[in-house]
């Protein structure tokens, strides 16, 4: 009973010392992907983050950082420790979009902000979307509708297209179409996770296809890639920056030189920020930034300045302070659209090889102010 | 469907079997002579791949590349024997899965820490790659056909070393009776580092081998030790003429069916929905081949009851 007493007594002191601490900073959870074989990007997401909260200075910002191994569950268990003893004001990390369907809801139904810096699920730019949420990224399909907007543009009229059978790649093929205007040479679903692509390959070939759209990020694309430039196939390949952002374009080394891909972002777009954010990254880590850096980036960024314009502790005002999107984004220009995702150009660059390095050059804008289609049915 | 890509899509099959024997060659060695469930068997087969991927991006050289890889699995693997699996043998399978699967964490993390978190590059070499044209027209990539090549090789040397050899004859007499063979006069525990090392050495081979033409990463292993274990379940536990057998069945099950299915559900569903439907049957049929076989042949189709 005593025993019992003291070790309450214990906890409401550790409490109260953890209440004054975050007095005066914003204290951020960071829950991201930072082991097994999607912690690239993960690692790359984080390190832009705090690459801007080093080069304000500021120290209003105390950032807690775990890792989810890239699992809903723990995840959810992650989400729980930060909210209820970490006590953070403001969420953010997650990868993944079955990840961030598992913690976002009940974490904005908390009062707590949510900035995602990578998933934007359709469930949640929708009839989901909440006034705690916003998405500093792009909603999921925003990326493949750009790339099916190329294909139009390119005169494609017969695209073969593929993604993994889980709900990014219905919706990745889903966006593809509702901006491809050609008819479709075939349409598969390959299992996730997988690292063969032979007899896909081969139903390419054999289809009769003038060109070939795939969503398979990481590991699977690096696969595709290669197995597909070595069976000698040799259509054009479309696809979104996913399967070909800086940090797995060495894996896949020449097979992707000339390949097409849409992005938000790209390391030569020519704005002040962008130049900063490039230079630093590569100083400060010894490599060059991804998108998932440039919006790690810009998500704390903007989290900076509603800092500076708000009190955490004035929801409203801190919520209306982040709406204006007042930052400097390495994308140029940034707005939030009614359902608090963002309205931006999404360009298209091209696999290029600078020295010893592959890396991508924008060579266009494929769609322009582009809004996601489910703003509509945000309520809010 | 035509002739070309029927003909195509068989030889991916042989090719996908062919690199499933060589991991679970291994597996169900390590199984049969010594009774121990070994959830770290993907992990020697990232260490092939990580040990190729560094070896070839040091000296630009693929055969290097391959010796390194089994040298490298080996060593790992009679390491991984000497230090931590010597002490499973008389424990539990629980023991052992848990011993194991905590074997899969330290190698995935310790990889990381010493190749980052980035993916390694690893390419078919120059005279591997592009495609060749075989007698009927087909177009096949050369490397996928050299695979086939190698992993008959390697098999047909497994089988004659098991039949015809010194060893072969201890590693059998091992599967049939530990004790005696022991009170025979024969090192046990040093047949044992042996018999791991070699299995460990055609994992790291197959993840040298699908390295090239797939993605060097931590975890990579995984995905294809499940589909290890499906087949020395089918072909029966600790034999390696079973395992040979079931790979050539599964990699030939999965090829297909993912290919078939969708046709086959499109004679009568819209496209979209056949796609779904035949992909998520595709990706289940070689556990429903595994439940026929189990159902049929309780202990595999070559496992001795």
């Amino acid at each position: 009973m005593k025993l019992t007493k003291l070790a309450m007594l214990a906890t409401t002191a550790l409490l109260a010392a953890g209440a004054a601490m975050a007095e005066g900073k914003v204290k951020v959870g960071m829950i991201t992907t930072l082991s097994g074989g999607g912690a690239g990007l993960g690692i790359d997401a984080r390190d832009g983050f705090m690459l801007a909260l080093k080069l304000s200075g500021s120290d209003a910002v105390e950032v807690v950082i775990e890792d989810d191994q890239q699992k809903p569950e723990i995840a959810v268990q992650l989400a729980d420790k930060m909210i209820q003893a970490e006590n953070v004001d403001v969420l953010t990390g997650i990868i993944w979009s079955n990840l961030a369907m598992a913690v976002v809801p009940s974490a904005v139904a908390q009062e707590k902000i949510y900035l995602s810096v990578n998933a934007g699920p359709s469930a949640l730019a929708g009839k989901g979307c909440h006034p705690n949420y916003f998405n500093v990224a792009w909603q999921n399909d925003n990326l493949h509708e750009a790339a099916g907007a190329y294909a139009t543009k390119a005169g494609y009229a017969k695209t073969f297209i593929l993604a993994p059978n889980y709900p990014a790649g219905t919706d990745a093929l889903t966006g593809f179409k509702r901006f491809y205007k050609g008819e479709l040479a075939g349409e598969i679903y390959t299992t996730l996770g997988q690292t063969d692509y032979a007899a896909e390959i081969a139903q390419i070939r054999a289809s009769g296809a003038d060109s070939v759209f795939f969503f398979l990020p990481a590991g699977m694309g690096i696969s595709f890639m290669k197995q597909y430039a070595d069976s000698g196939v040799g259509l054009p390949v479309v696809g979104p920056a996913f399967s070909f952002d800086q940090g797995i374009l060495q894996a896949v080394g020449a097979a992707a030189l000339g390949v097409v891909n849409t992005s938000q972002w790209g390391k030569d777009l020519d704005n002040a920020a962008n130049q900063t954010f490039v230079a630093a990254f590569q100083q400060e880590y010894g490599r060059l930034p991804s998108l998932y850096a440039s919006q790690g980036y810009d998500t704390a960024n903007l989290l900076l300045s509603a800092i500076g314009k708000a009190d955490i502790a004035d929801k409203d005002a801190f919520r209306a302070a982040l709406k204006e999107a007042d930052f400097a984004s390495t994308r140029g220009d940034f707005k939030f659209g009614t359902n608090n995702h963002p309205i931006q150009d999404i360009y298209v660059r091209e696999v290029i090889q600078e020295g010893d390095i592959f890396t991508n050059k924008i060579i266009g804008v494929a769609l322009e102010d582009h809004v996601d289609a489910y703003a509509a049915e945000c309520k809010m | 469907m035509t002739f070309l890509l029927f003909a195509e899509q068989m030889l991916n099959g042989l090719q996908f079997g062919i690199m499933l024997f060589l991991m679970a060659a291994g597996l169900t060695l390590v199984f049969g002579v010594m009774g121990l469930i070994n959830l770290a068997h993907g992990s020697l087969y990232m260490i092939g791949a990580f040990a190729a991927a560094a070896v070839a991006g040091a000296t630009g050289s693929f055969v290097l590349a391959l010796i390194a890889s089994l040298a490298a699995a080996a060593a790992a693997g009679a390491l991984i024997e000497l230090t931590v699996i010597r002490r499973l043998y008389k424990r539990d399978h629980l023991d052992q899965v848990l011993a194991t699967f905590a074997l899969i964490l330290i190698l995935s993390e310790g990889t990381r820490w010493v190749f980052g978190s980035f993916p390694l590059y690893l390419d078919v070499p120059s005279y591997l790659s592009g495609p060749v044209t075989l007698p009927g027209g087909i177009q096949y990539p050369l490397y996928r056909l050299a695979i086939i090549v190698a992993g008959l090789v390697v098999a047909g040397g497994l089988f004659a070393l098991i039949a015809r050899t010194r060893i072969g004859i201890q590693i059998r007499a091992g599967e049939a009776d530990r004790e005696m063979i022991a009170a025979l006069g024969i090192d046990i525990s040093r047949l044992y580092t042996l018999v791991f090392a070699l299995g460990a050495a055609l994992a790291g081979l197959a993840g040298a081998l699908v390295g090239a033409i797939q993605s060097v990463q931590v975890g990579m292993g995984e995905p294809v030790l499940i589909l290890a274990f499906v087949v020395i379940v089918i072909g029966g536990i600790g034999s390696i003429k079973g395992a040979l057998v079931g790979a050539l069945l599964v990699g030939m099950t999965d090829t297909m069916g993912g290919v078939l299915l969708p046709r086959f559900f499109a004679l009568f569903l819209d496209p979209s929905a056949a796609t779904t439907v035949g992909a998520s049957l595709g990706s289940m049929l070689i556990y429903i081949l595994m439940a026929v076989v189990l159902i049929m042949r309780p202990s595999g189709l070559y496992g001795s009851a």
